[in-house]
């Protein structure tokens, strides 16, 4: 890491032990609950526990599981790599739950978990909301329980949830997103309630994982086409260990298409690219890319035509590089106070002004 | 544009009868494909080339102009006053020749169309030319014509 430039670690992941964590969190019902009906972990299947990528070899303990307390962020990821704030995005399997009841409560034990046993023991760390899209009311409701804590900086939804996130359903989300100066940050992982690719169920982990890749594409068609992105000029999208380099080709696409078909989509007044530059970033790791070809960083820089719209995190504690080489090789030197620190402050209203403070 | 540098010359392309509102002719004129458009009795002439890949334009959709105020909201005017390419649907403002979806930088070649009398072209204008040259006609006093300068 190029010393003196303060970065912002965008995309980190604490680990929830097991539900008996958040009981502390959770109401004496659901707290009963859970014990009652045998409920002993929401671990999803986006993030197999054994997966080699789930948690780097390094970093598990004894019993191969990690990422579950602070000391273990500040000595994997927030010292070797020199973060001055870091950004906690919890990806414990709340959305899977069916009722939407029980998924607010476990939502909601989810956030301040991360809140009291996170956030308040180490002045560094940011925390995204997450939100229990179940149920749309109660998801803003959510945002409006913990926008007053200025230590959350960004609302929190999944790759692949119930319907594309451009529907209008959703909008009340966003609105209060805007409201509270919260980007959007979508990440890789499902909720399960479809197949993980358009083409039915996928058989294999690499399979699931490598889709992520579509839903990101399909999200941003979304957002798009129906008109949010245009809707809500204010607000950031925040994509979340998306891989990065598939978005050239896809704006080319999608700009393409809409050249021909924009009758149908008049609210969609620019073009694709053009909102996508404005209005949404993406973090880095990882950072779909040969690793023999020098150039290749440059020309996907070439092909966004900004500096602007990458984000570093280090995605502790998946596996995505090894050592300390937690930025993507081939970013040419001018580009890092951008991606490591300039960028992450444009994009988190919340970040202006207050870094490194609580 | 950079086709020719001499002053244009007016060409008679159609009597007015021919293209009725919301019609249209494709003619040749100084070598080149022109599209002529009626709409409502002013006549507007366009290159018979999309800038993307030289679709004919007058094989195009003739429609209308739809913006939006926000999602979900369509506001329809100008019908008739748009043409699309029929290969890839970029759309065109038949009175200016501009894209809809990049209007200054995507437009195909304007010329100038009006109407004049008969009896103030004889022997002052050049005849069509080239591949429609079947469509000559004899420019009679008491009718009235569509002009193309090219």
């Amino acid at each position: 890491m190029p010393a003196g430039l303060r970065a912002i670690d965008c995309d980190v992941h604490p680990m929830v032990p097991a539900m008996s964590a958040l009981a502390p969190y959770l109401d004496e019902f659901w707290r009963d609950q859970v014990v009652e009906r045998g409920i002993t972990q929401l671990d999803s299947q986006s993030w197999p526990i054994n997966a080699p990528k789930t948690i780097r070899a390094d970093w598990r303990d004894e019993k191969g599981r990690g990422a579950s307390t602070v000391s273990a962020l500040q000595t994997q990821a927030l010292e070797p790599f020199g973060a001055d704030l870091a950004i906690l995005n919890p990806l414990y399997g709340v959305q899977m739950v069916l009722n939407a009841d029980m998924a607010v409560a476990f939502t909601r034990a989810l956030n301040d978990w991360i809140r009291a046993e996170w956030l308040d023991r180490d002045p560094r760390l940011r925390a995204s909301i997450v939100l229990p899209l179940q149920d749309i009311g109660a998801a803003v409701a959510e945002i409006e329980r913990l926008a007053p804590d200025r230590r959350f900086v960004q609302a929190l939804v999944l790759a692949m949830g119930d319907a594309p996130l451009g529907k209008r359903e959703f909008w009340p989300v966003y609105e209060a997103c805007v409201r509270h100066g919260l980007p959007l940050g979508v990440h890789a992982g499902s909720a399960y309630r479809h197949p993980q690719t358009s083409v039915g169920w996928t058989s294999w982990y690499l399979e699931e994982y490598v889709a992520n890749q579509q839903a990101f594409q399909s999200q941003l068609a979304s957002l798009i086409t129906e008109g949010a992105l245009g809707k809500f000029p204010g607000m950031k999208v925040v994509l979340l260990e998306s891989g990065v380099t598939w978005l050239p080709a896809f704006l080319w696409r999608l700009g393409k298409t809409w050249k021909g078909v924009r009758f149908e989509v008049p609210w969609v007044d620019r073009a694709p690219a053009e909102l996508v530059r404005d209005q949404v970033r993406l973090t880095v790791q990882p950072f779909d890319a040969p690793e023999d070809d020098p150039g290749a960083v440059q020309r996907i820089l070439d092909h966004l035509r900004s500096e602007d719209m990458l984000l570093w995190a280090s995605d502790w504690p998946h596996w995505q590089f090894d050592g300390d080489a937690a930025v993507p090789p081939g970013f040419p030197a001018s580009t890092l106070p951008k991606l490591l620190r300039d960028n992450a402050l444009a994009t988190y209203d919340r970040l202006r002004g207050e870094e490194g403070s609580q | 544009m950079s086709q020719t540098t001499a002053a244009p010359r007016r060409h008679v392309v159609a009597a007015v009868g021919e293209i009725p509102p919301g019609g249209r002719k494709l003619v040749e004129v100084a070598g080149r494909r022109v599209v002529v458009f009626n709409l409502d009795g002013e006549f507007f002439a366009l290159g018979d080339r999309c800038p993307h890949q030289g679709g004919s334009l007058a094989a195009g959709c003739v429609t209308g102009h739809v913006s939006s105020p926000g999602p979900g909201e369509y506001s329809y005017s100008r019908r008739g006053e748009m043409v699309r390419c029929p290969w890839h649907y970029w759309e065109f403002d038949i009175r200016t020749g501009r894209s809809r979806f990049d209007p200054n930088r995507v437009r195909t070649r304007r010329y100038e169309a009006r109407v004049e009398a008969g009896a103030a072209l004889r022997d002052a204008v050049a005849l069509p030319e080239g591949p429609y040259r079947a469509e000559t006609f004899a420019v009679r006093v008491e009718d009235d014509y569509v002009v193309v300068d090219a």
